[in-house]
């Protein structure tokens, strides 16, 4: 019997995962899929929001400006890419600066620290490539950046480290209420747990309606994205949002966590959890929509595009609370933006609502908040790659070309816990994949390396879902009949 | 610091060239960096024959043409590391390596030469919407994967793109017992050569689609179908031509770009047209003592060429480390005029060139019954006539240099004139 049962393995479940594994308890994290951050997770804008946007009194409100808060030391523990960046809220004609103005009252009303009003010279002087006419912008020091599906992964991995039991491919296929506790059938066989925590992002309705009577229905709505090569990875050096208006809230312009331009999301209704399509028209409407605020990208250098999936409700806040029809079984659902930055806070007000329900836990002594260290080889000193190279030759082989990434680092990742099994696990953790080749090369490496580690054929290596085959049969044999002389 | 004369950065057909070139040319200390497990570049997954026609006079496949070299550098006792990466290279050529034996290496070079060939465009570069999903190959890719693998990619395939690893392997995949549903041209010609559309396409029964594209990708986890559609001539998508083809693997063969992100790093000028460093009769870079030959100077439609202009490389980096490469003479330029897409080289020395100017290019569409004119600061000095001209292939004039002798010339542009003219 399990104490806790989190159902997603994506940026809400990971962090519960890793806060629950600070007490004593026996906790199962389940994934419907063969890898952690595998749904919105990997595809969003990877901001951690200074917390203006949201409505004050709201759960969006509360928790953006408490988790933005919490970013510094999580990454730091677990050695995730994060950096405050800033934000900028870009005002493309002058009637959007009344806009400008409630956004830096809502702020203050949420507590968010840091905020200047900025006229169009100051906001040109803080980021040249702002388009000319705008108006005037809206200045957040403490917005940042972060690798999402990094976070989500060291999450998942330093709470499997701490005694959180992770299985994968484990779709909850129904939950049986029983007297004090509850049965889960899974795609990977039967579970009993005290407490449910539903964080299945799209499909917690459809999870929650295993239980209860329907509460609330999730909508996915989808934002569509595409990222830059390098060389554009400079073109502005802050978030830059545009003004929300009544027809939308403009896309942003931002650096990633690598260094690569991203420019996006589009927000459209789609009729499917898995409409992950990105459209011609979507990419062309980011390219138009982008050039209000920030002028001059090169579109030429786009390196690829891809879609993510809101989990909205009609309500528009978070669903955080013990289901009304289900004792122990707590929704964490409708988590869109500012999801991301709400996560450690969430997370946290998650644990505390579950000692409200089953009473104080006790603290798991062998808790250790930091990862196996990771080597970054290419951020390296050269006397420390040489030392590191006569320690493990596998570090002195680079299988990333577009990025330096070394066949030691790529073999780490798929040693840890909560380590990669797939071609794009790999990516997602050490970014071989992600330069402007797309893994053309290094791809044919990087399975090779996943089928020796595994002890799999290359053929049985996986692009990302369980289904997605790259390899089918081996070639002809050659034929050849040789002749005793 | 390890110190050589000439350090060859790439052990494909352009790197070993150079280097063996540089060595009969009096040059002892080399060193050729190849991050593969073996010598020979993509040849070696090329194992199709055609190769070698101009300089062997006969018909190789890759793999033989590739190890006619390596052999010949083996012989002369050239200097190679395999399984390493050079990291950075510096305009005062330092170059900085690493392999799993070595560890970290700091090579400081009299001259480098620039042979790290080109990578394929991918399905992002191009922006083809839809879904993710596996089944999308590059390719060269899908040919790493069937050749030296020895795996298949897929069973129903789509290829979009003519170039000529498109053609290869569209041929290929009907020999492994796949079934190719067509070979899709943007434009309406194909961009590959003649002879692989016919020995690979028309003599396998394989649809050419001219005048298509690939509009969408369908498929969650692996690919189910891909939608197409006619073009204009303009090259872009007719809105209702779509109809969609049930696939399980499409392969991209949309066009090659040079790799030059160490050159980038040297801060080497590039040239906007080729996508690689722009270099001069002696194929020097802007960088003094850095050479560069082969598809990282500008994609080559066969290797024979590349063999020759590297040769040109290897001789000129030996030239440098002797100190016989100076030269006070004035640069002049070349220009792509109408009709031409790129001219290599872009810089020349005339005082450098023995016998004749050699002029590369690509003409930027399908010709017909035209002159290919040469001029020196607007004078016409040479003129060929052509049948038949197409970007799929590369195009030499010769300008000998009794021509030009004793001129005072500052550009040389060439151009494309109809027979009338």
């Amino acid at each position: 019997m399990y104490d806790a049962a989190i159902i997603g393995a994506g940026i809400i479940g990971s962090n519960i995962a890793r806060e629950l594994s600070k007490y004593d308890l026996k906790v199962i994290l389940l994934e419907k899929d063969n890898d952690v951050s595998n749904g919105t997770t990997k595809a969003n804008s990877g901001i951690v929001h200074a917390g203006y946007d949201a409505e004050p009194g709201t759960l969006k409100a509360k928790f953006n400006v408490l988790g933005n808060e919490m970013y510094e030391k999580l990454c730091r523990e677990l050695e995730v890419p994060f950096r405050r960046i800033g934000s900028l809220v870009v005002a493309t004609k002058e009637e959007d600066m009344e806009t400008i103005e409630q956004l830096y009252a809502k702020g203050k009303a949420n507590g968010v620290p840091d905020m200047k009003i900025l006229s169009k010279e100051e906001a040109q002087k803080l980021e040249s490539n702002l388009s000319d006419n705008i108006a005037g912008a809206l200045y957040a020091a403490t917005a940042g950046i972060v690798g999402s599906w990094e976070f989500a992964i060291a999450l998942a991995e330093n709470a499997v480290d701490n005694g959180v039991e992770l299985r994968l491919n484990s779709e909850v296929k129904d939950i049986q209420k029983l007297e004090e506790s509850y049965r889960l059938i899974t795609a990977s066989g039967e579970i009993q747990t005290k407490y449910v925590i539903n964080a299945a992002g799209l499909f917690a309705d459809a999870i929650h309606n295993m239980v209860s009577t329907p509460t609330f229905e999730i909508i996915p709505n989808r934002g569509q994205y595409q990222l830059f090569d390098k060389n554009s990875g400079k073109h502005v050096n802050t978030v830059v949002f545009q003004c929300p208006t009544k027809h939308g809230k403009g896309v942003v312009v931002l650096p990633t966590v690598h260094y690569n331009l991203l420019v996006g999301p589009n927000a459209e209704a789609v009729d499917s959890k898995d409409a992950l399509d990105t459209s011609k028209e979507g990419m062309g409407f980011i390219k138009e929509k982008a050039k209000e605020s920030v002028k001059g990208i090169r579109f030429n250098e786009v390196i690829t595009s891809f879609s993510g999936l809101r989990a909205k409700t009609p309500s528009g806040d978070f669903i955080i609370e013990e289901s009304k029809g289900a004792k122990g079984f707590i929704n964490v659902a409708a988590i869109d933006s500012p999801g991301l930055t709400a996560a450690p806070a969430i997370a946290e007000y998650v644990v505390n609502l579950l000692k409200d329900i089953a009473g104080e836990f006790n603290i798991n002594k062998n808790f250790r908040p930091n990862r196996r260290p990771s080597v970054q080889f290419a951020a390296l000193s050269d006397e420390e790659k040489m030392k590191l190279i006569e320690k493990d030759p596998r570090y002195g082989r680079i299988i990333c070309r577009c990025e330096n990434i070394t066949e030691g680092e790529i073999v780490d990742i798929i040693k840890r816990n909560a380590g990669a099994t797939t071609v794009d696990g790999v990516k997602r953790r050490a970014r071989p994949g992600s330069g402007r080749c797309q893994g053309g090369f290094c791809s044919p490496w990087v399975m090779e390396i996943l089928a020796r580690e595994l002890n799999i054929n290359i053929n049985e290596i996986v692009k990302d879902g369980k289904n997605s085959y790259i390899l089918t049969e081996a070639t002809k044999q050659p034929q050849v009949q040789l002749q005793e002389a | 610091m390890l110190h050589y004369d000439v350090v060859v950065i790439g052990g494909g057909p352009a790197g070993l060239a150079a280097a063996i070139e540089a060595k009969k040319n009096g040059i002892d200390s080399i060193l050729v960096i190849e991050r593969d497990r073996e010598l020979g570049g993509i040849l070696q997954q090329c194992i199709h024959n055609g190769f070698g026609l101009h300089v062997f006079k006969e018909e190789l496949t890759g793999p033989e043409y590739a190890e006619r070299f390596i052999i010949e550098l083996e012989e002369m006792g050239i200097e190679y590391k395999l399984d390493t990466m050079v990291l950075s290279i510096t305009k005062d050529k330092k170059v900085t390596a690493i392999n799993t034996s070595d560890g970290l290496m700091d090579i400081d070079a009299k001259a480098i030469v620039l042979a790290m060939g080109c990578r394929e465009r991918t399905r992002g570069a191009i922006n083809i919407p839809g879904s993710r999903p596996a089944g999308v190959f590059t390719a060269g890719t899908a040919q790493r994967f069937v050749n030296m693998e020895g795996y298949m990619v897929g069973k129903k395939v789509v290829i979009l793109g003519t170039g000529d690893i498109g053609l290869i392997m569209a041929r290929r995949m009907v020999l492994e017992g796949a079934e190719v549903l067509g070979v899709l041209a943007r434009r309406s010609y194909p961009a590959g050569l003649t002879r692989n559309v016919v020995q690979c396409l028309e003599d396998y029964n394989i649809p050419l689609l001219l005048s298509h594209t690939v509009v969408g990708i369908e498929g969650k986890d692996r690919l189910k179908g891909v939608i197409i559609a006619q073009t204009d001539k303009n090259r872009r998508p007719i809105a209702g031509t779509e109809k969609y083809v049930e696939c399980d693997t499409l392969l991209l063969s949309v066009g090659l770009i040079p790799e030059n992100e160490l050159s980038k790093g040297a801060e080497i000028e590039l040239d906007d047209a080729t996508g690689g460093p722009i270099v001069n009769e002696s194929m020097e870079t802007s960088a003094e003592g850095i050479f560069a030959c082969g598809n990282v100077v500008h994609v080559h439609d066969i290797v024979d060429w590349v063999t020759e202009e590297s040769q040109r490389a290897g001789k000129s980096a030996a030239k440098y480390v002797k100190n016989q490469l100076h030269s006070d003479s004035i640069e002049v330029y070349t220009q792509a005029g109408t009709g031409i897409g790129y001219v290599v080289p872009q810089r020349i020395k005339l005082d450098h060139i023995e016998n004749a100017l050699s002029l590369f290019m690509r003409v930027d569409k399908i010709y017909k019954d035209i002159h290919i004119v040469v001029k020196a600061d607007d004078k016409p000095i040479k003129k060929i006539k052509k049948v038949f001209s197409t970007p799929a292939e590369m195009e030499t004039v010769k300008v000998p240099m009794h021509i030009l002798k004793g001129q005072e010339v500052k550009k040389i542009t060439v151009e494309i004139q109809n027979e009338e003219a």
